[in-house]
């Protein structure tokens, strides 16, 4: 261990639910985006599921909204070092979406990707069985523009760059390929409980 | 193997390294060598970190000091130095309010402390010294773009580089001595004698982007989230493209 001469550090916070390397930011929510932050009306907003799906198809605003509602309420995690408890966000499960598009038994991963280009990968099984969301409302409000609305991604298990802002589509693929952040260094899967932040982790 | 996915909107922004995964995954040590003040709440550390591989103007390292009882708090910071400064790196630190780690930055460290770093990390926001850069910063967010300045310098770049940076006051001003011609100060609460006060606008962007070399500008814009925001709605209004437009938000 390499203790640093002096340092305390704040008192020691026994969270269950903080993971690894990570503080509780309180009522800071941290604005990381590298790119500039689009002016996206909800009428023009779109999302797509496509790549190996046996029915692909785009969802425009009031179309996603008539699917089923569906809330996440609890943690964010973002690499960073910073977490967010108790969040509530609103919207829909991503498996309404794919249950619709009927995804191919070789589908294993996919590559999310925004109306500004960002793009990040995730295995499929990271986005099934209720861990995922298309959210629109945060805290019961519609999400900012800067958070990621009118929609953004919603992963709350993976490290936060996983839940892409401005969200666009899926594409799902038989193979693992990197997004943007991931091109840069970040790890495959994002898991913050095993502290996967960079690739080598 | 299938063709490489490519979403259908050109993407904002391309990194524009590889990074080195070797480098990310890897905690070093790094022994602090000298503290210089740059103005009353920042300062310069210098670390020497004998096998750093080498960054890339505008590249940033995680860094992490641990306590006795294994407990650790770690951050993100921009490397100042420009590459050429053999095993050595120099951060800019803020002292925030009540940080943890910038706190014992200001108030515990002394040269000899030891912190661990790994990186460098993220390839987006750094700057091969390749394209014409309109650099623009507020606060420490100057700190990665005067890593740009300096390569600029030290290698004698003759692509053009431009820096306007935002500070409260003079006496705020990160760096103030090191500028030259290529730096525009922006004074947000006061000013020397002769230099208008207020935040960053439009006539301060239009000179610059009207000069706009050749291949166009690539924009580089660092600082808290509402600076990175206003100047980044301020470039795409003055026609800066947004997919030049590279934004790192400290959070
Ligand atoms: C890519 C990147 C590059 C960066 N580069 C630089 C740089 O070059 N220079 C620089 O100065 N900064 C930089 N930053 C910001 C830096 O990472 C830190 O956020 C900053 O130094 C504050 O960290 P801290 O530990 O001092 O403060 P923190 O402890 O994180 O506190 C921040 C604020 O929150 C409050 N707070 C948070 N948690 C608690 C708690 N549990 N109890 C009480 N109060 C709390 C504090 O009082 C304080 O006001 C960068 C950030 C990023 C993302």
């Amino acid at each position: 261990m390499n203790v640093t001469r002096g340092f305390t550090g704040r008192p020691r916070a026994h969270r269950p639910g903080l993971p690894p390397g990570q503080y509780d930011a309180g009522d800071d929510w941290p604005v990381l985006s590298a790119e500039v932050t689009p002016d996206l009306a909800p009428a023009e907003w779109t999302f797509r599921v496509d790549g190996l799906v046996a029915a692909p198809r785009t969802w425009d605003w009031d179309e996603a909204h008539a699917l089923p509602e569906s809330a996440y309420e609890g943690d964010i995690h973002c690499v960073t070092s910073w977490s967010k408890f108790g969040v509530r966000f609103g919207g829909v499960s991503l498996d309404a979406f794919l249950a619709a598009v009927r995804p191919d038994a070789s589908a294993t991963h996919a590559v999310a990707y925004s109306h500004t280009g960002y793009t990040t990968n995730l295995p499929l099984s990271d986005l099934t069985g209720g861990r995922a969301w298309i959210a629109w409302e945060y805290d019961g409000k519609p999400l900012a523009a800067e958070h990621g609305g009118p929609a953004r991604l919603l992963v709350p298990h993976l490290y936060f760059w996983k839940s892409a802002k401005w969200i666009a589509g899926l594409r799902l693929l038989d193979h693992d390929e990197p997004g943007f952040w991931e091109q840069n260094g970040y790890h495959a899967r994002g898991n913050p409980w095993e502290e996967q932040r960079y690739a080598g982790d | 193997m299938t063709e490489t996915f490519t979403p259908p909107t050109r993407f904002a922004v391309p990194g524009r390294i590889a990074v080195s995964n070797r480098a990310a995954a890897l905690w070093q040590t790094a022994t602090l060598t000298e503290i210089r003040r740059e103005t009353p709440h920042a300062a310069t550390f210098r670390f020497a970190v004998p096998a750093w591989e080498g960054h890339l103007p505008g590249q940033h390292l995680m860094l992490r000091l641990t306590a006795d009882d294994g407990y650790t708090a770690q951050r993100h910071y921009s490397i100042a130095s420009a590459p050429d400064d053999d095993g050595h790196i120099e951060l800019t630190l803020d002292h925030v309010d009540g940080g943890e780690v910038s706190g014992w930055f200001h108030t515990g460290a002394q040269p000899g402390d030891e912190v661990q770093v790994r990186g460098p990390l993220s390839g987006f926001f750094a700057w091969p010294g390749d394209r014409p850069a309109l650099l623009i910063g507020a606060g420490s967010g100057v700190v990665p773009l005067m890593s740009m300045v300096r390569h600029h310098r030290a290698r004698g770049l003759g692509v053009p580089l431009r820096l306007l940076v935002s500070a409260r006051g003079p006496e705020e001003l990160i760096y103030a001595r090191e500028y030259g011609a290529e730096t525009t100060p922006v004074f947000t609460r006061s000013a020397p004698e002769g230099v208008p006060v207020g935040r960053l606008a439009a006539r301060h962007l239009a000179p610059l982007l009207a000069e706009e070399p050749a291949g166009g500008w690539e924009a580089y814009v660092c600082g808290s989230n509402a600076f990175a925001e206003h100047a980044s709605r301020l470039l795409v209004r003055a026609g800066q493209p947004v997919d030049r437009i590279r934004i790192e938000r400290f959070g």
